[in-house]
């Protein structure tokens, strides 16, 4: 039967995530935003231990229906998305900044084999704190990832990349200070468009693979975002992820691979998105619940003041992005396509909890703008949410072509 | 552990609901609100399929299925996906049946359970709305003061449903000077009682086909037994939060058939020989439609689970109404849009759905689960 609750082993882990967030990531926020690429050390040691204990609950927690092939009822999309919120309720950047597979890690789960995932996942559970990254934006390419241009040439027994990377999260605490590694789109033939796309997986400090800058930006600062440049890098064969044989054109199955990483990786982004949605959401409440601001609900709309209103619509909001987040994960975990349901939770959180973070400001009066409260550093933070992992107009794109059952060609 | 499949229990009544709306208030709805009527034997034909009041115990004949306002909300959104003039005209019996249910006295229970499951069409309606820009269900204008006899009713209410075939009221007053949920009282009001006048049958913006009606009260005498509840009275608070579940669902039920209606249309309809489902601007506004109502039914689920587990659910089922109220009439709206001038036209079913979806941002008081 429908039901809101959660199992009690994961409501007792999640209380253990949040008390992470609590000891281990709001003592250090405003330092991180303030001072940026510095290093959460206490965080990453203490998550680190926390990941290898957990004996890879979260190293592949994105992992679709088709790989496991069980029919019993999973849970690891849902266990994802509730401890991500946590962590991005602690702090967003430095969430992207815990040592665990990420969104490398996803994409090795979406496209690699049996094999591979054993191979390249399995240095999470053992170690120092390592990170795992993805590579696909271009200088040139953004949405259009189809388009992109880095190349993957087949030399003997090995591939060699070159091209330029930009926005990789986790970059060069995957590829330069830690034994981690980065995914790779590249295109086998540029002829053949997104037919010729592969994800190639380039262990850490690979000669010819460079960080060349890390941005400056406008939140989540703790998070490296690198740019790459891969001059005649060289990795093995058995790296490229998914079938080693490889069909050169007219087969998409790798692109499509790697696009059904999305499919896994929005839920979770949309729960980051929550979670610093609800930061803001809590922090006003109290705030203001200290100077006697307390919504009345139940009240006559025609009553309701325009800040209690203003309140209300942001807890609706934190509310509903979130149930709709935990729903695209359990239809994961159900084994059921959420193509449609992920897009709609990554749309409506990424862009409601910009409103949500943005109105705290707001609220807060004149105080709203001080770097004294976390408003502005959380209004910072969660405009990413909008746009990364896919921009809220290219999600509404997908949604829109799922619901009219629509190609790419016919809805551009 | 977080689940949101319904149970079998749960997927047949849905079906029932589906179908009652799609054989026989979906195709009638036009005509219905064009002739300002509801169509003949609807009323008792779908009170029959019992889907309206499941839960009424076996000692009173019912069903006796799980009182449930998920299940409830669950059956209401096809019943409001239907036509929502039908759906209240249906459902009206049951914003008395369920007060009665959870807060009636034995005798109440007996008189008006049973009056739910006679083979009539039973002639109960709930009436709380008041024609005050400034309506407050905590601040009722409709008072009741006692004397030697019983109480003794003065008001106004207005957009009662199937007011002009109903019998008995359940009218929610205030008791004295009260103040809050808490002084808020219901009582049967036979409508032969000396005193109640009931108006013609309302023309209003929507809802053309509903027998909804003003009622007023002067000096209206009441028995001491016309008391929802006798002396223990009832939880106003908690009615309005079935209320406001029952209605959001119904707003579900309104928006999704706009929204489905306006996917079909934009793939059929061409601009520069192309479906206009095509063009990022249609594309993108019926994305939104289906986000905002995915999002929406989830809030008011949510609500509707915690009123079920016995929590009191008030801010939950406020919040999920406030969303739901804003969304049924941003999504009909849009509805129009994407018609373009055939939108605006009366043979065309969005404008009418514009209409009544309004309806839902005043709407309250009728615990239809």
């Amino acid at each position: 039967m429908i039901d809101f609750e959660h199992h009690e082993m994961l409501r007792n882990l999640a209380g253990a995530v949040e008390q992470i967030a609590k000891d281990h990531m709001r003592p250090f926020t405003r330092e991180v935003d303030e001072h940026e690429h510095s290093n959460p050390d206490q965080y990453v040691k203490t998550m680190y231990e926390v990941l290898k204990l957990s004996g890879g609950a979260m190293s592949s927690p994105v992992m679709g229906a088709k790989e496991q092939g069980e029919k019993k009822r999973r849970t690891g999309n849902v266990t994802s998305v509730v401890f991500i919120e946590k962590l991005a309720w602690g702090d967003c950047g430095m969430y992207l900044a815990t040592p665990m597979p990420l969104l490398g890690g996803a994409a090795v789960g979406a496209a690699g084999t049996p094999e591979q995932k054993k191979q390249f996942l399995k240095r999470f559970q053992e170690g120092d704190p390592k990170w795992a990254a993805m590579a696909i934006t271009e200088p040139g390419s953004g949405s259009d990832s189809g388009s992109i241009q880095t190349t993957a040439e087949l030399d003997g027994d090995q591939w060699v990349i070159n091209g330029e990377k930009i926005f990789v999260t986790a970059g060069k605490r995957a590829v330069e200070d830690s034994e981690g590694f980065v995914v790779v789109w590249a295109t086998v033939d540029r002829k053949a468009g997104r037919a010729g796309i592969k994800p190639f997986l380039v262990d850490h400090h690979t000669p010819g693979m460079k960080v060349v800058k890390l941005e400056k930006k406008h939140g989540i600062r703790c998070s490296d975002t690198a740019a790459i440049v891969f001059d005649n890098c060289r990795i093995p064969k058995e790296n490229l992820l998914g079938s080693a044989d490889v069909k050169p054109t007219g087969d998409s199955t790798g692109f499509k691979g790697a696009m059904a990483t999305f499919d896994a990786t929005r839920p979770p982004v949309a729960a980051s998105a929550v979670g610093v949605g609800r930061a803001s959401l809590e922090y006003t409440q109290e705030y203001l619940d200290k100077q006697g601001v307390k919504p009345r609900y139940g009240v006559a709309r025609n009553k309701l003041t325009a800040v209690e209103r203003d309140l209300m619509l942001m807890e609706a909001k934190v509310k509903a992005s979130w149930l709709l987040t935990l729903k695209a994960a359990w239809m994961s975990d159900m084994g059921e396509p959420n193509n449609l349901e992920a897009s709609i939770c990554k749309c409506k959180a990424g862009r409601d909890m910009v409103w949500v973070c943005q109105k705290a400001v707001e609220l807060l009066g004149p105080e709203g703008y001080s770097r004294k409260h976390l408003v502005e550093k959380w209004m910072r933070d969660s405009k990413i949410g909008d746009i990364y992992e896919g921009t809220q107009n290219i999600q509404k794109l997908v949604v829109a072509r799922r619901i009219f059952g629509y190609s790419r060609d016919q809805l551009a | 552990m977080f689940n949101l499949e319904p149970t079998e229990e749960q997927q047949l009544m849905v079906q029932t609901a589906r179908e009652l709306a799609k054989n026989e208030m979906d195709p009638k709805a036009h005509e219905a609100d064009e002739a300002a009527r509801t169509p003949e034997g609807f009323l008792a034909k779908s009170w029959e399929l019992g889907i309206a009041c499941p839960a009424i115990p076996e000692q009173y004949d019912g069903a006796s299925m799980e009182r449930s306002a998920l299940t409830g909300a669950l059956i209401l959104e096809e019943l409001g996906a239907g036509d929502l003039s039908m759906a209240l005209g249906l459902l009206a019996p049951a914003s008395v049946a369920y007060p009665v249910l959870d807060y009636g006295t034995e005798a109440q229970k007996d008189k008006y359970l049973r009056a739910c499951t006679a083979a009539e069409f039973p002639k109960l309606t709930a009436a709380l709305l008041e024609p005050d820009y400034d309506f407050d269900p905590t601040a009722l204008r409709t008072v009741v003061t006692k004397d030697a006899k019983g109480y003794v009713l003065n008001g106004k209410k207005c957009r009662v449903p199937n007011g002009g075939l109903a019998d008995t009221y359940l009218v929610y007053a205030r008791e004295g000077s009260g103040e809050g949920f808490g002084a808020v009282s219901a009582f049967f009001v036979p409508k032969s009682t000396a005193g109640v006048t009931v108006s013609a049958k309302e023309k209003n913006l929507g809802l053309n086909a509903l027998d909804s009606v003003e009622l007023t009260f002067e000096n209206v005498h009441l028995p001491p037994d016309a008391r929802l509840g006798g002396d223990k009275g009832c939880d106003f608070e908690r009615i309005m939060s079935y209320s406001r579940i029952a209605l959001s669902a119904l707003a579900l039920g309104v928006a999704r058939r706009a929204y489905e209606h306006s996917v079909d249309y934009a793939k059929e309809r061409k601009t520069w020989g192309q479906p206009i489902a095509t063009r990022q601007s249609v594309a993108f506004s019926v994305a939104d439609m289906r986000m905002e109502l995915d999002g929406a039914r989830l809030l008011v689920w949510e609500a509707a689970w915690q009123l079920d587990k016995g929590n009191a659910a008030t801010k939950e089922s406020y919040l999920a109404k406030l969303i739901t109220d804003e969304m049924v009439l941003k999504v009909t709206d849009e509805a129009v849009m994407i018609m373009g001038g055939h939108g605006f036209i009366r043979e065309n079913p969005v404008e009418r759905w514009l209409r009544d979806g309004r309806g839902f941002a005043v709407f309250e008081g009728l615990a239809m689960v």
